[in-house]
């Protein structure tokens, strides 16, 4: 009986040995998949169960985590939810992240390669594993101008400062409160989701850097002008300017804003073209320039890029093979010519900072626990938009358009605004978008920014002059008193 | 008659000692680690553990000296380990169930007495049963009473049952799984029968493809055994225990038999009753189909594989190296310190820990057999082959229900899992494995008559 039972043993071997490769198999070989499977709780527990870093503005958290007494073991918070849900995004246990929460959440879970001596740290202290803190480049105060002066309007406010790229304000309007989405009731977070997800206005969309751009509107033309002055133009240069342009290939016409004449004599100067904001003068420059010199400067502005600062920006979008009459509506950034409030800010910025383009970024400085520094943003050079002797020449043109053309209302005393106007038309029935794009003080800025106010009808006044200026006139206050205080 | 060089074998009772104070080291030390995860460590408790856990080390240690020296000095400490593993894993399940669930449950303590009645009750094995052979006497006695055992759950008032298992009865308030002792009396059953039918059994028969087949009239046991096996399954639905009984029986058979022939017969029987078990019985099916499409959606919303899944991903969560004790989730699998304490030790522990847990069941296994090619008389043999087998069995269809190797099944994981009647029935098997291998390292003068 001794052969069967050493037998015996060779097939309990070989018992053990399946269960020690389904073992592998499951706690090894085909663990990640168990791991992200949707079902498995236990990755989102242990995600939510370790303390997340805040989310910093102005040296102050305004996204943190408190000791819940749930299984969760956190409950995220949000100090000003609305304000800077833009950048935030929320934190969900049933709709996942948005935000700096969802692409920096490597660093806030504390997850990140870059965290691992810290966590190697904790495993010998006993302590918790801790998340990294993410500060931003936002300004609280900016941020809180912008969103007020927007009050309850659809649009959006991007500000930058153009010598670094740093975004200082980023609000969208209507906005929505991550609180609600990072609450642990399944049920209260569903309901809350559902209703955001139903408004038509869209509240959870990022108008600033996301969802449907716009068209640029009159804005655009910074674009033809810059195009205008490197193909040899000069700020005097005559430009033909009639009161109606017909359009190439077509029955219909190019009027100006209210149908009025732009000149007298059908004449007028680039400058006096952009102070105005001639549509004629710059459908027949555009055409006259002609798309590939058009596109190019668009390109060397940023078009065409998707962007990740580092939440993901939807590339601003170009006509592909426009003929003579989509040119010229694209000229006056119409037609399929789409920027985001983000692409039309890097513009201002680009023209306020002698025509280098900065990266534009969100997140400045990320933290260690203990404090350490782990990473800086270091301003980067995204192109070269034009050279600088052309921006002096539009930076001059742009002060114009305040002092003395459609942007008045963004004039502040004491100090030269540089800006442009917009007025977007959306369709024949739809009211226009209303935007301004300016930056300041003209010299040496240290804002620039894009406002957009959608559907502007129904308004007093309705272009971007009347309704957009004055929201970028308390911003760029508000930025100039920061800096004045060394704050910026 | 062959001589027979006698081989001077060490008794290693020192060398028990030595084993028993690294067993010892891990109970301490699993139940502090457990302790100051919970922020619950309390070092005259954790010294009474301590002291509680050597006192019955030392007296076991010195029973052994007196009443069996010559006894298996791996088996006792590889046990104390594994059942001190299981102890801190259980009292860390209480804390998971008090922090997450609300729910107060002392589980460790209870399993701590459980713990202790189980090495009295081994020792107690060893000092009445002096020599195993005498077992022999009792062998139909044995088969009675494990019959009787395995059906006391389907006697009205006195069953109970358990999640769609009949497998309790009910004493005293207290709830017993009889089928845990029953495998022990039927261990100790076929191993009589056999020994003496066995000639019958491996010699007459007819030739089929090279192979000598039994005759039909020399099946009667084979056939009762699989009825009874099927009983089990249908009535009780068991379908562990079913396949345990019946796995232990043909591991017997082919050990008494060296013939292969019955274990494929039987394990055709057995496959041709699983299939039309699946097919008539319903609980039977979703059993299957809990296993083959586990993470299949609609499979796993019905709640056919929530248990299953639900360990996998504990078990995946726990990676090569695990959570750590007290870092994971265990509370999250229903049972996670009965059924799927395995489950729980694999997401804590890692596969580390798991692959350390079923190489020592493999050691404690590997000694039984070889108590079994050891020990003289046929009896001896049979028994201790079967008692290792029928560990190794255990583990293996509980261990493989939750890991998927087999379908998931209700069966204990040995001196692991939370659970009196399955603590004491193993530490019974100790004793007799103990008692066993005492009798097999002793030089052939020794033995008495």
């Amino acid at each position: 009986m001794n052969e069967p039972a050493r037998r015996l043993t060779v097939i309990v071997l070989l018992l053990f040995l399946a269960l020690m490769g389904a073992a592998s198999w499951i706690q090894v070989i085909n663990a990640d998949d168990l791991n992200q499977d949707p079902r498995n709780v236990r990755t989102l527990y242990r995600e939510y169960g370790n303390f997340r870093g805040p989310i910093v503005v102005d040296g102050e958290a305004v996204v943190w985590s408190t000791p819940s007494d749930d299984s969760f073991n956190y409950q995220r918070t949000y100090a000003d939810g609305p304000l800077f849900a833009s950048a935030s995004g929320f934190y969900s246990i049933v709709y996942g992240r948005s935000g700096l929460e969802q692409t920096e959440n490597e660093l806030l879970s504390g997850n990140a390669d870059e965290l691992f001596w810290t966590r190697l740290g904790n495993l010998f202290s006993g302590e918790q594993q801790q998340g990294a803190a993410v500060e931003t480049t936002l300004k609280g105060s900016l941020q809180q101008v912008a969103a007020e002066q927007l009050g309850d309007r659809a649009g959006a406010v991007v500000a930058l400062d153009p010598e670094t790229g740093a975004i200082l304000a980023m609000v969208t309007s209507p906005t929505y409160d991550p609180t609600v989405l990072a609450s642990h009731d399944t049920g209260e977070v569903n309901s809350a989701y559902e209703e955001l997800l139903a408004r038509e206005d869209g509240p959870l969309i990022n108008r600033a850097i996301g969802g449907d751009t716009y068209p640029p509107g009159s804005t655009f033309k910074l674009v033809v002008s810059a195009a205008a002055l490197e193909a040899g133009y000069t700020p005097d240069t005559q430009l033909y300017a009639p009161q109606e342009l017909e359009l190439p290939g077509t029955t219909a016409t190019i009027g100006n804003y209210g149908g009025e004449a732009c000149a007298a004599d059908g004449h007028m100067s680039l400058q006096d073209a952009l102070r105005i904001s001639c549509n004629t003068a710059f459908a027949d420059l555009g055409m006259t320039l002609g798309w590939g010199v058009l596109e190019r400067k668009a390109e060397a502005f940023g078009w065409g890029e998707p962007l990740d600062i580092p939440l993901p920006v939807t590339a601003s979008r170009l006509p592909e093979d426009p003929n003579e009459s989509q040119v010229a509506m694209s000229s006056i950034g119409q037609y399929d010519v789409r920027a985001t409030p983000l692409q039309m800010a890097m513009v201002a910025a680009a023209i306020g900072n002698d025509g280098t383009l900065m990266t534009p970024y969100l997140v400045d400085t990320v933290r260690a626990p203990d404090l350490k520094v782990i990473s800086t943003t270091e301003p980067e050079v995204m192109r070269e938009s034009m050279t600088r002797a052309d921006s002096d020449d539009l930076q001059d043109m742009m002060v114009e358009v305040v002092s003395n053309g459609s942007g008045r209302a963004a004039a502040i005393s004491g100090v030269e605004v540089a800006g442009k106007t917009g007025t977007a038309e959306t369709g024949r029935d739809t009211p226009p978008h209303a935007w301004f794009v300016s930056f300041a003080p003209a010299e040496d800025p240290v804002v620039a920014l894009a406002v957009i106010v959608e559907e502007s009808a129904g308004q007093t006044g309705s272009t971007g002059g009347s309704l957009a200026a004055p929201i970028a006139k308390a911003v760029m206050q508000e930025a100039l008193r920061l800096d004045a205080e060394g704050d910026l | 008659m062959a001589t027979v060089a006698e081989l001077e074998v060490r008794a290693g009772r020192r060398a028990e000692l030595g084993l028993l104070t690294v067993a010892w080291s891990i109970i301490v030390l699993s139940r502090a680690l457990v302790d100051y995860h919970a922020d619950f460590l309390v070092l005259s408790t954790l010294g009474w553990y301590a002291l509680g856990a050597a006192v019955l080390m030392v007296a076991c240690h010195i029973i052994l000296r007196r009443y069996a020296p010559q006894a298996d000095p791996v088996l006792l400490p590889a046990v104390f380990a594994l059942n001190g593993v299981g102890l801190a894993m259980i009292r860390r399940i209480d804390f998971a169930y008090a922090q997450y669930r609300g729910r107060d449950t002392d589980f460790g303590t209870a399993q701590i007495g459980w713990s202790i009645a189980g090495v009295v009750l081994a020792m107690v094995v060893i000092l009445i049963i002096r020599d195993h052979r005498k077992l022999r006497r009792f062998t139909y006695t044995a088969g009675i009473v494990g019959l009787v055992l395995y059906l006391l759950p389907l006697v009205p008032g006195l069953g109970v049952e358990i999640n769609g298992a009949r497998i309790w009865i009910s004493v005293l308030g207290r709830s017993l799984q009889p089928g845990e002792f029953a495998k022990i009396a039927m261990v100790v059953f076929f191993a009589g029968y056999l020994v003496t039918n066995r000639d019958t059994l491996a010699l007459a028969g007819p030739k089929f493809l090279g192979l000598r087949f039994p005759r039909p009239r020399d099946m009667g046991p084979l056939l009762v055994v699989w009825a009874a096996a099927l009983l089990l399954m249908v009535y009780e639905r068991d379908l562990g225990a079913s396949l345990l009984f019946f796995g232990i029986f043909l591991g017997m058979l082919y050990v008494a038999t060296q013939r292969i022939s019955w274990v494929i017969t039987g394990l055709a029987l057995f496959a041709v009753g699983a299939v039309a078990a699946g097919v008539i019985f319903p609980h039977v099916r979703a059993r299957y189909d809990g296993w083959l499409h586990a993470l299949d959606p609609e499979v796993y919303s019905s709640g056919t594989s929530y248990q299953l899944v639900g360990g996998l991903f504990g078990m995946a969560s726990g990676g090569l190296f695990g959570t750590g004790l007290g870092e994971g989730r265990p509370d999250l699998v229903p049972y996670a310190e009965s059924d799927f304490i395995i489950a729980s030790l694999g997401e804590e522990l890692g596969l580390t820990g798991l692959m350390a847990i079923l190489a020592l069941y493999l050691i404690i296994v590997q000694r039984a057999f070889r108590m079994s090619i050891g020990v003289r008389d046929g009896f001896g043999k049979l028994l201790a082959a079967g008692l290792g087998f029928a560990l190794a069995l255990q583990v293996f269809i509980v261990v493989g229900g939750v890991t998927r190797v087999i379908p998931l099944t209700g069966l204990t994981t040995p001196w692991l899992a939370y659970g009196g009647s399955s603590m004491l029935a193993n530490w019974i098997v100790v004793g007799l494995l103990l008692r066993i291998s005492d009798q097999a390292r002793r030089s052939s003068q020794e033995v008495g008559p």
